[in-house]
C-alpha cells in the first residue's frame, strides 16, 4: 500500500503550481506513515503561510480592539480590519464597502438576514424559497422564521442529475414569495446553480434573494452587481483563511432600513436606560469585539486568491474534476452521486455494500483524507436515496496525483470488504 | 493495511453482511430508538424481558456502518440469556475496552465482544461500536425518547 512519493513528472502542466502547495505548511506531512492527501477542501480549505503570518501579525504587533482608544495599537487594529471591508468588497465587485458586514461565517450571516428583514417581510401565508440542495445553514433558519411567522416553506426540486429544476420557477415564485434564497454551489454534489435566472424571477416578482455562496466563494469569481441579488454570504474558512469569520454582503439600501440583529457594543451611537441610538450600517449588524485577527486573515486569504488569480484556479480544478470522474468511473462497485451539468470540484459517490464511515476510516490510514457523511444536506441525501456519501472535495493545492491515490485508497478499502 | 485488519476483523465483516437476530420480532416487551447524527447510523433494540428480569430473546432493525452493524449483531448473540444487572455490568467492560483510559485488558472476560478491542485506536468509532449498546440500556430503562450520540 505504500505510494510512490508524490512528482508532478507524470503532469508538467502541473509544476507551476508546486510553489503554490508549498505555501500550506499544514499539507506538508505524513498521516499513518503515507503523505496527507487532503480531499476535504469543501469543509474546509488548508491556509497558505500569508494568511498564517497575517493572524499572527496582528496579535504579536497589533493586538488591541477596533474602533475603540486614540492609542496607536487601537488605530493600527482599525485600519487593519477596516481595509480588509473594502478589499472584500473589491473581490465580490461590491459598490461600496459599507454593504460588507463582517460575521462569525455563512451560517451567521444568514440567521442575520432571516431574524431581521425575513422577520419584517415575512408574515402568515407567506412564502419563502429554497431548494432541494441547500445545507442545513440555507434551511433550519428559514424555517425556523416560517415556522414563528406562519409561512410556508417551498422547495425547488433537482433532478437525478443533481440539477435544479427551473422549469417551473415562474410558479414557485409567487407574489406570496417574500424571500428567495438559493445556494450558489452545492457542497454535497458540487452543482454550480443556475443563480442568475433564479434572481432575475424573483426580483421580477418582488422578493429578496439572498445566495449562499460558502462554497462558490474559493472556486469561482462572485460580481454582486451583476448576479443582482440583495444578500450574498460567505465563510473566509472555505476560502483558504481562517474559522470563525464570514460575510454577509447587502445591498446598502435595505441595510439601511433593517433594524439592528445582536445588540451590544460597537454596534451603537448613544445609550441611556431610556433607549439607544444605533451606529451606521454595518457597524450597527457587528455587535461586540469582533474577530479581528480573523478578518485580518480573510484579507489576506483574499489576496492569496488574487495573487493565485481565478483564470489559473478554475481551469486547474476542472482539469482534476474531469481526471476524478474518469478514474471512478473505472471502478467497480463505485456509483457517483449526481452528475450535473456544471459543477466545481466535488464529486459524492458510494461504494457497494460499503458504509462512508468505514471506507473513510481505512482511507485515512493510506492519508486520504475524505468526508463521509451527510454534508450537512440531509434532504439531500434523502433525494438520492442514501444514508451518507463520500466526498472528495478539491481546491487549487491538490495534485492529479492526489486522485491516483484516492483511487488506491478506494481500491484498499474494496480489498478490506471484498 | 495490518493495523486496519485489527479493526475489521474478519467476525466484525462477517455479521456487518449478515447480521444475526436481524428483523421485527413480534414478541417483545421492550423497544428504543437510537440515532448517531454524526453518520446516519440507526438502529431499533427489541427485547424480550421475562419478569424476573432476565433478556430472552433480543433482535434488532436498522441501517449503519460495518462497526455499528456488527456491534449491535453480536451483542445480541452473547446477551442473550442474561440477566439484566450482568448486561450492565458487560457494557460496563466493553466501554472500558473500546474508550476507557490507561492500560485496559483486551476486551478480558468479554468473550466474542473482545473482537471489538481495536476501536480504542479508533476514537472517531467508538460511537458506532457503542450506539446499539446505549440504545439496549434505553430499551431497558424503559424511557421512551430516543437515544442520541450526541
Amino acid at each position: 500500500m505504500n505510494r510512490t512519493p508524490q512528482t508532478n513528472e507524470s503532469c508538467p502542466s502541473f509544476s507551476h503550481l508546486d510553489p503554490i502547495r508549498r505555501r500550506f505548511p499544514c499539507l506538508q506531512q505524513e498521516i499513518h506513515g503515507n503523505p496527507l492527501v487532503y480531499l476535504d477542501s469543501a469543509a474546509t480549505t488548508q491556509k497558505p503561510t500569508q494568511v498564517l503570518q497575517a493572524v499572527e501579525s496582528f496579535y504579536q504587533e497589533d493586538c488591541s480592539n477596533v474602533h475603540r482608544g486614540v492609542h496607536t495599537l487601537s488605530e493600527r487594529a482599525t485600519i487593519r480590519y477596516e481595509a480588509v471591508r473594502a478589499k472584500v468588497a473589491q473581490f465580490i465587485h461590491a459598490p461600496d464597502p459599507h454593504g460588507v458586514i463582517f460575521t462569525s461565517g455563512t451560517t451567521e450571516a444568514i440567521n442575520l438576514v432571516a431574524r431581521t428583514i425575513g422577520r419584517d417581510r415575512v408574515s402568515s401565508g407567506d412564502q419563502v424559497l429554497i431548494s432541494t440542495m441547500e445545507h442545513h445553514a440555507n434551511i433550519v433558519p428559514w424555517q425556523m422564521l416560517c415556522e414563528e411567522q406562519g409561512a410556508k416553506l417551498v422547495i425547488i426540486p433537482c433532478t437525478d442529475d443533481g440539477d435544479l429544476i427551473l422549469d417551473d420557477l415562474q410558479s414557485l415564485i409567487t407574489d406570496r414569495t417574500k424571500v428567495v434564497s438559493i445556494g450558489h454551489v452545492s457542497n454535497a454534489v458540487g452543482t454550480m446553480h443556475d443563480i442568475q435566472n433564479v434572481i432575475a424571477v424573483a426580483r421580477e416578482k418582488g422578493a429578496i434573494t439572498m445566495i449562499d455562496s460558502a462554497q462558490a466563494i474559493s472556486h469561482l469569481p462572485i460580481d454582486v452587481e451583476q448576479l443582482g441579488c440583495d444578500f450574498l454570504a460567505f465563510s473566509a474558512h472555505k476560502m483558504y483563511g481562517p474559522t470563525g469569520t464570514g460575510v454577509l454582503w447587502g445591498r446598502k439600501e435595505l441595510l439601511d432600513q433593517m433594524s439592528p440583529w445582536q445588540g451590544g457594543g460597537d454596534m451603537i451611537r448613544t445609550v441611556t436606560f431610556e433607549n439607544s441610538t444605533f451606529a451606521d450600517v454595518p457597524w450597527k449588524f457587528e455587535a461586540g469585539t469582533p474577530h479581528i485577527a480573523g478578518v485580518i486573515g480573510l484579507g489576506a486569504a483574499v489576496d492569496f486568491i488574487q495573487e493565485v488569480g481565478f483564470e489559473t484556479i478554475q481551469p486547474h480544478e476542472q482539469q482534476l474534476l474531469e481526471k476524478t470522474v474518469t478514474r471512478l468511473d473505472q471502478l467497480d462497485g463505485l456509483t457517483i452521486i449526481g452528475r450535473p451539468e456544471n459543477r466545481i470540484s466535488v464529486v459524492s459517490f458510494v461504494l457497494d455494500r460499503i458504509h462512508p464511515h468505514d471506507a473513510g476510516t481505512i482511507m485515512d490510514q493510506q492519508g486520504v483524507a475524505i468526508r463521509a457523511g451527510h454534508h450537512c444536506a440531509m434532504p439531500l441525501m434523502s433525494r438520492f436515496g442514501v444514508a451518507a456519501t463520500i466526498r472528495a472535495s478539491f481546491a487549487i493545492y491538490n495534485t492529479l496525483d492526489d486522485i491516483d491515490a484516492l483511487v488506491a485508497a478506494i481500491e484498499s478499502v474494496q480489498e478490506v470488504f471484498n | 493495511m495490518n493495523d486496519i485488519r485489527e479493526l475489521y476483523q474478519e467476525m466484525i465483516l462477517d455479521h456487518s453482511r449478515s447480521p444475526r437476530n436481524f428483523g421485527p420480532k413480534e414478541k417483545h416487551n421492550l423497544s428504543a430508538k437510537g440515532h448517531n447524527p454524526l453518520c446516519g447510523d440507526d438502529v431499533e433494540m427489541h427485547i424480550l424481558r421475562t419478569t424476573d428480569g432476565v433478556l430472552e430473546d433480543i433482535c434488532f432493525e436498522g441501517s449503519g456502518c460495518a462497526i455499528s452493524t456488527a456491534s449491535a449483531s453480536i451483542l445480541t448473540g452473547v446477551l442473550k440469556g442474561r440477566s439484566e444487572e450482568a448486561v450492565r455490568e458487560i457494557f460496563a467492560s466493553f466501554r472500558q475496552m473500546v474508550a476507557g483510559q490507561g492500560d485496559v485488558p483486551a476486551g478480558e472476560g468479554l468473550g466474542k465482544l473482545a473482537v471489538f478491542s481495536g476501536v480504542r485506536q479508533y476514537p472517531a468509532r467508538v460511537k458506532c461500536a457503542t450506539l446499539a449498546w446505549h440504545t439496549l440500556i434505553q430499551a431497558l430503562s424503559g424511557v421512551e425518547e430516543e437515544v442520541s450520540t450526541e
